[in-house]
């Protein structure tokens, strides 16, 4: 317990409570950092930024449960206390970006593809329901099969179905050994050598290639992050490299006012696409199943190409907000969209339009 | 206590004819096979939990797409209730048919549509057998991971909607880990494809929601699953112990040392005895529990491992153990575990395998509890464990021609998931709720949770055509078993008719 703890769970309550009796939107905010990811929300903010602190941590169950207005550092900075993590390594877009931000994001980095998302790691959840009350699915328990997965239903909904609370997640240890290396390599290549080394059990745990070189990092063993390392070769790399490259820190973010950061996320192994953009404008992450294109190229045949080859392209940073974020549902997908918001949100006060404009 | 579905507590369900419903099927598919003659039907009137058998009014085998598109539009119209089946080896009765039912069998949908070494997943359709996909990547290095007991012959679809699990979880997650996309048709049905091969999808994640919604807001038609690379090696230690506390507390040192294994298993007394009788793994019979903690990866660190995992055990008090010397004595060792069920079969002429999970450290207090109700019931429970995710499998020994055992075995197992609920566990870790817990629901979840639930479903289905009855119990059933949480007194929502 730090200072800081804080339930605010009936305050919280009550003033949803109150927005659905009022029928008034809310805008749920922790730190603030993710504003610019979506549409943005006309609604009275609902601040979960005072609802904070670990409510339980036992490291050798794996299991954190923490409330939703937590910093994510000082989540991380106590599991690393322990020797342990977050695996899917949520990206922090400030100092104040909170728990709760993470999980309604569902944003994962860079060891995504090979420990899995935040939905993954996500065992429980207390939610708050439009009609204001807190209700508790999952739970702290690795294997729960009973009733639906609402937890992981409300991890990357962007809050436009229910306010969450508190957050339990499964937990790993920090790998005991971690080396990253960089192989000057042009894409084609990068691209050929990672199908083949993800064929292999490897401890691979990051994947990245831009500007004409490959990024690798590998965790695991002693043993084996040395014999990979030795077999791989490449340069030292400092393993910063991976957390500016999860908080989009690194130089290559940096847009030119009339460009748009897109998110494109595509079937493993698919080969470049036909983009009106070079080799300079785009980062292959996830071992090339997120890439991230600087572009003013428009939406639609962005999306139609992203769509082509089986995955969907998300307006990251939009140089306009005309630009819909996120790409359009196929219509029979957004009929039960439609009816799961209306069921669980018949007032539209959670959120609205943050995801789409009819959700 | 009766499961069967009973109206007057789990709602009412459409009165057909079974003539009009055979005839209207026959006309919307007129190439479907069904089967509508009792001596036909009888071989699908339970699945694995087959202490409950109903007769469904109609069996369906499609072969193809437009089939099932045309019996749900069909069903949808008629208001007749459609319950999916893949293989039926469901501990749960999730397939249990109805009297007033279309028992959907999706079987005949076997096939290995795509296997694709490059992007590492496999496409099939939802009858395919779990270890056939394996042994379908195989040849590439690669294999699915999900492996429930009954993987020789359970179906991939019904893994999907159980959202099964296996002994290698803890490390490798279960079927919702391991699912990347399914396509779906709804009661009306409407085709939708669900998560992406990519390794996410825009909007909300209704793949996560569909994996363990047993069969309740879709039926699932095709799945692509995520294949990883096979391990280069796997060494299992078999640990003995004079104490089953002891072994717990050694399943959290192994995890506190930083290690996660591929599996960690632990096995009782009894269970020991009934696997060593039954398969002669080499168990060792004067103990009181066993451990097996399987390591993979990279052989060098499996090494390192190993090391690491005897001394921790060692320490933790462990008076024996083995190391598997090769792959064959390592299959033999995890043969007694992955018969644990046949095994304890062979002991008594009927048993019923519970399913409840607890958080690890909670496991001392809940074994014991488990102790008492058998000496209490005269019932003897035999322990298996997939202690590292705090998965119990206790398994309670019965004859059911002996008047009331069945019942008396009911009673100890409903009594058992409520311990582990009351430890802040669940009643079901990879079996799934279907009928069999269907009243133990009531006393995990409080009213406004299951309304919510209630919601969920109706967003799908509202007119509840979709495996009615199972997964999520009615309030009404929940006040008329009592189990709902009461506070202050104030019964939840007096207006419901008590039965």
């Amino acid at each position: 317990m730090t200072p800081q703890d804080n339930d605010i769970g009936e305050a919280l309550c009550d003033q949803v409570r109150h927005a659905f009796e009022q029928r008034t939107p809310l805008r749920i905010v922790g730190g603030d950092t993710r504003a610019f990811y979506g549409n943005a929300v006309e609604g009275a903010p609902l601040s979960l930024a005072e609802h904070r602190g670990i409510v339980h941590y036992d490291p050798v169950e794996l299991i954190v449960t923490v409330r939703a207005g937590t910093p994510l550092e000082a989540l991380e900075h106590t599991l690393a206390e322990n020797r342990q993590m977050l695996p899917f390594e949520p990206p922090r877009f400030g100092p104040g970006s909170t728990v709760g931000g993470a999980v309604a994001t569902g944003l994962s980095g860079p060891r995504r593809p090979w420990a899995g998302a935040v939905r993954d790691f996500v065992l429980g959840t207390r939610v708050i329901t439009q009609e204001g009350k807190l209700l508790r699915f999952g739970g702290e328990v690795m294997k729960n099969v009973a009733g639906y997965d609402v937890s992981r239903l409300m991890v990357g909904a962007q809050g436009t179905l229910g306010v969450i609370a508190d957050v339990s997640f499964k937990v790993l240890p920090i790998p005991t050994a971690r080396h990253s290396l960089r192989l000057a390599m042009p894409l084609d290549e990068a691209l050929k050598t990672l199908a083949a080394l993800g064929r292999e059990p490897l401890p691979i745990t990051a994947a990245a290639w831009y500007a004409s070189e490959l990024f690798l990092r590998l965790e695991g063993g002693q043993s084996s992050v040395a014999a990979t390392c030795e077999r791989l070769g490449g340069d030292a790399l400092e393993d910063d490299f991976w957390t500016a490259l999860r908080d989009q820190r690194l130089d290559f973010f940096t847009l030119q006012p009339s460009e748009s950061l897109w998110r494109l996320s595509l079937p493993p192994n698919t080969p470049p696409l036909a983009l009106d953009a070079d080799d300079s404008a785009q980062l292959y992450d996830w071992g090339g199943s997120q890439r991230w294109l600087k572009t003013t190229q428009d939406a639609v045949s962005l999306r139609a190409a992203c769509v082509q080859a089986g995955g969907h392209a998300t307006c990251f940073r939009r140089a306009a907000p005309s630009i819909a974020p996120f790409t359009p549902l196929d219509p029979v997908v957004a009929k039960y969209h439609a009816n799961v918001k209306a069921t669980l949100d018949a007032h539209g006060i959670f959120n609205p339009g943050r995801l789409y404009p009819a959700l | 206590m009766n499961i069967l579905f009973d109206e007057r507590l789990d709602g009412e369900l459409t009165r057909r004819d079974k003539r009009e419903v055979l005839n209207a099927l026959q006309h919307a598919a007129p190439t479907l096979t069904l089967l509508y003659r009792e001596e036909d039907l009888r071989p699908f009137e339970c699945d694995g939990l087959s202490a409950y058998r109903v007769l469904p009014m109609l069996v369906a085998l499609p072969e193809n797409l437009d089939q099932v598109e045309a019996l749900l539009k069909c069903c949808f119209a008629l208001g007749v209730p459609v319950v999916t089946r893949g293989a039926g080896t469901g501990l749960s009765g999730g397939a249990l048919p109805l009297e007033q039912g279309v028992l959907l069998v999706m079987s005949r949908f076997n096939k290995i549509l795509t296997v694709d070494p490059d992007a590492r997943l496999a496409r099939v359709q939802p009858g395919v057998r779990n270890l056939a996909i394996s042994e379908a990547a195989a040849p590439y290095g690669l294999y699915y991971a999900p492996d429930p007991s009954s993987q020789i012959a359970c179906s991939i679809g019904g893994n999907v909607a159980e959202n099964a699990g296996g002994v290698h979880c803890l490390k490798y997650g279960l079927t919702v880990h391991n699912v990347l996309r399914v396509d779906i048709l709804t009661i009306e049905g409407e085709r939708m494809t669900l998560g992406s091969e990519a390794l996410d999808a825009p909007g909300f994640d209704l793949l996560a929601l569909f994996t363990g919604s047993e069969g309740m807001l879709g039926v699932v038609t095709e799945i692509t699953v995520k294949l990883l690379p096979k391990p280069e090696t796997a060494k299992v230690l078999m640990a003995s112990f004079d104490d089953i506390e002891k072994a717990g507390r050694a399943v959290g040192d192994i995890i506190a040392a930083g290690i996660i294994p591929g599996g960690l298993e632990m096995m009782d007394r009894l269970a020991i005895k009934a696997a060593e009788d039954f398969l002669h793994a080499g168990y060792p019979l004067d103990v009181e529990a066993i451990l097996l903690c399987e390591l993979d990866g990279v052989e060098a660190d499996v090494d390192d491992d190993c090391a690491t995992v005897r001394e921790v055990l060692t320490h933790a008090g462990a008076v024996k153990i083995q190391q598997a010397r090769d792959d064959a004595e390592r299959a033999i060792f995890w043969a007694g575990r992955k018969n644990a069920f046949p095994a304890v079969g062979r002991m008594s002429p009927d048993y019923y395998c519970m399913d409840g999970t607890i958080p690890r450290r909670e496991l001392p207090r809940v074994l014991k509890g488990i102790a008492e109700l058998s000496e209490q019931s005269g019932l003897l429970v035999a322990n298996v464990f997939h202690a590292g995710d705090g998965n119990m499998h206790p398994l309670i020994l019965f004859d059911a021609n002996k008047e009331g055992e069945l019942a008396l075995a009911e009673e100890v197992g409903g009594k058992i998931l409520e311990l582990c609920v009351a430890a802040g566990g669940s009643i079901t870790g990879e079996h799934g709720v279907g009928r069999e817990k269907i009243n133990q629901m009531c006393s995990q979840f409080q009213a406004d949770e299951l309304t919510f639930f209630h919601n969920v479903k109706a967003a799908f289905d509202a007119q509840r055509l979709l495996n009615p009855g199972k997964n999520i119990p009615t309030l009404a059933r929940c006040a008329e078993f009592g189990a709902m949480h009461v506070h202050n007194n104030d019964l939840p929502h007096p207006e419901l008719p008590r039965f």
